[in-house]
């Protein structure tokens, strides 16, 4: 297996007027080509913290990430946060943009994904025509865009109704192996955890670190909605939902 | 039109004729303000030396007309609201980046544009003129004082109010502070930046008009007569 991202005793601290906080402390972790990996944690824990980390937005205040040479990270956020004063073509093609890699050889990868996931009508319309579901795709494809290999996916489906993000859990997780990409998914979603990934981490509540990893061996071949389904999968649920021990 | 039933037919006479008297009492209470106008400043009921009357406009808009200096005042009068326009929305615009692009910039010179902006501008004119003499620069310079300190401010607090995740999405990226300003910050404020581009054209002619601007300094405006 082609170790591709090795995290090693990464931490952060924020500092305010009051206190110290320490949000992450001694996360640890290798993550090979191809993988799905799900991170998955009591709310506020960091979650979203350890992947702005990890994906450069904020510094870290210990411990390395080290990347492989020749991969390159990319983060979908929370939000889809697409801008509404842009196209959808428009929209994904931004980070090449930003990237300075907007070459035309580019910008016709960003037409074929959009096409070959059902948005080829939308190329010219504007956000706000799109649905939830459509949307979610959009900021998939602008990740997708500048070609990197680690995508970092933050609470991906989390922005949609039950029902949406269990069909675009489906979408994503095929797009992202047709594709040939390494995920990291971050969320508070057990069941979405378990239907995608190969491995799950279970964080602990603040400071978070590293509490639990499951294998998880359910069929590599069913899709996150037939996974649920499996009989494997209240089994996971079961043991992830003790380990966050979760009382409101 | 074949294709509608005759109800639908009848409900699009009915508005047509709903906008048509709209704008017939539009005019009749136009037509009856002039009317009134002109009949209480005939009969002496109200002083037409201050409030004038509509044929005496009339009379004076012609006899300006004729002689040519009509067109004179209003050359310099739209030449000096082009000016200062411009002058407050270029100047107010890059103030505001850079106060968006300097953080601590912006909190050294918060209170001292609050303080300026709540100035009674007006009362500073003979100021003003002695400062740059009673002619243009005057002029300019006091419709600049009365409407770049709103215009920063609103400018300002458009780019603040950039939705956050689409500054993060740009970052997502690396996108440089520059980038973000160009892609992010100034397109989605645009919308903002029209609305304070408009208040400026009336704060500009604010400070052009008597008693501000034309009567005390330049004694070359239509405002005169």
């Amino acid at each position: 297996m082609n170790k591709i991202l090795k995290i090693k005793d990464l931490g952060k601290r924020y500092h305010t007027n009051n206190a110290e906080i320490v949000a992450i402390e001694d996360i640890s972790f290798d993550v090979f080509e191809g993988d799905f990996i799900s991170i998955v944690g009591p709310s506020g824990c960091g979650k979203s913290t350890l992947l702005s980390i990890m994906s450069g937005i904020i510094p870290k205040s210990f411990g390395n990430i080290d990347i492989k040479d020749g991969y390159s990270i990319a983060y979908m956020l929370q939000d889809d946060s697409l801008l509404p004063f842009r196209t959808v073509l428009e929209n994904c093609l931004i980070g090449l943009e930003i990237t300075k890699k907007n070459t035309e050889e580019n910008k016709k990868y960003v037409i074929k994904l959009l096409n070959t996931y059902g948005l080829g009508d939308f190329i010219n319309k504007y956000p706000n025509s799109l649905s939830g579901g459509m949307r979610q795709r959009v900021a998939l494809i602008r990740t997708l865009a500048i070609k990197p290999d680690i995508l970092l996916l933050d609470e991906a489906t989390s922005s949609l109704d039950y029902q949406t993000s269990l069909a675009i859990s489906n979408d994503i997780y095929n797009i992202i192996k047709s594709e040939g990409k390494t995920a990291i998914l971050v969320t508070h979603d057990i069941g979405l955890a378990i239907s995608m990934s190969d491995k799950v981490y279970v964080l602990s509540k603040r400071p978070a670190t590293i509490k639990k990893c499951y294998e998880i061996k359910i069929d590599k071949s069913l899709s996150p909605i037939e996974r649920r389904m499996d009989t494997e999968f209240s089994y996971y649920y079961d043991k992830i939902w003790k380990d966050l021990d979760v009382y409101v | 039109m074949s294709m509608f039933s005759n109800e639908h037919k009848l409900y699009l006479k009915m508005n047509r004729i709903r906008r048509i008297k709209i704008i017939c009492f539009q005019i009749i209470i136009v037509l009856l303000f002039l009317v009134l106008w002109e009949i209480l400043a005939r009969k002496n009921i109200i002083n037409d030396f201050l409030f004038s009357s509509p044929t005496k406009i009339i009379n004076t808009f012609i006899s300006l007309f004729q002689n040519g200096s009509l067109f004179r005042h209003i050359k310099i009068t739209i030449i000096e609201i082009i000016i200062s326009f411009f002058s407050t929305s270029t100047l107010s615009f890059f103030i505001a980046a850079v106060m968006w692009w300097f953080p601590t910039f912006y909190k050294v010179c918060d209170p001292y544009i609050t303080i300026m902006n709540s100035l009674p501008k007006v009362a500073l004119g003979p100021l003003i003129i002695i400062w740059f003499g009673a002619g243009f620069k005057s002029i300019i310079f006091m419709a600049l004082t009365i409407s770049i300190f709103t215009s920063i401010l609103n400018m300002y607090q458009a780019f603040i109010n950039t939705n956050d995740s689409y500054i993060l999405m740009a970052k997502s990226f690396r996108a440089s502070k520059w980038q973000t300003f160009i892609k992010i910050i100034f397109p989605a404020s645009i919308s903002d930046i029209i609305v304070t581009l408009k208040i400026n054209i009336s704060m500009c002619l604010i400070g052009l008009l008597p008693p501000v601007g034309e009567k005390i300094f330049f004694n070359k405006c239509y405002s005169r007569y």
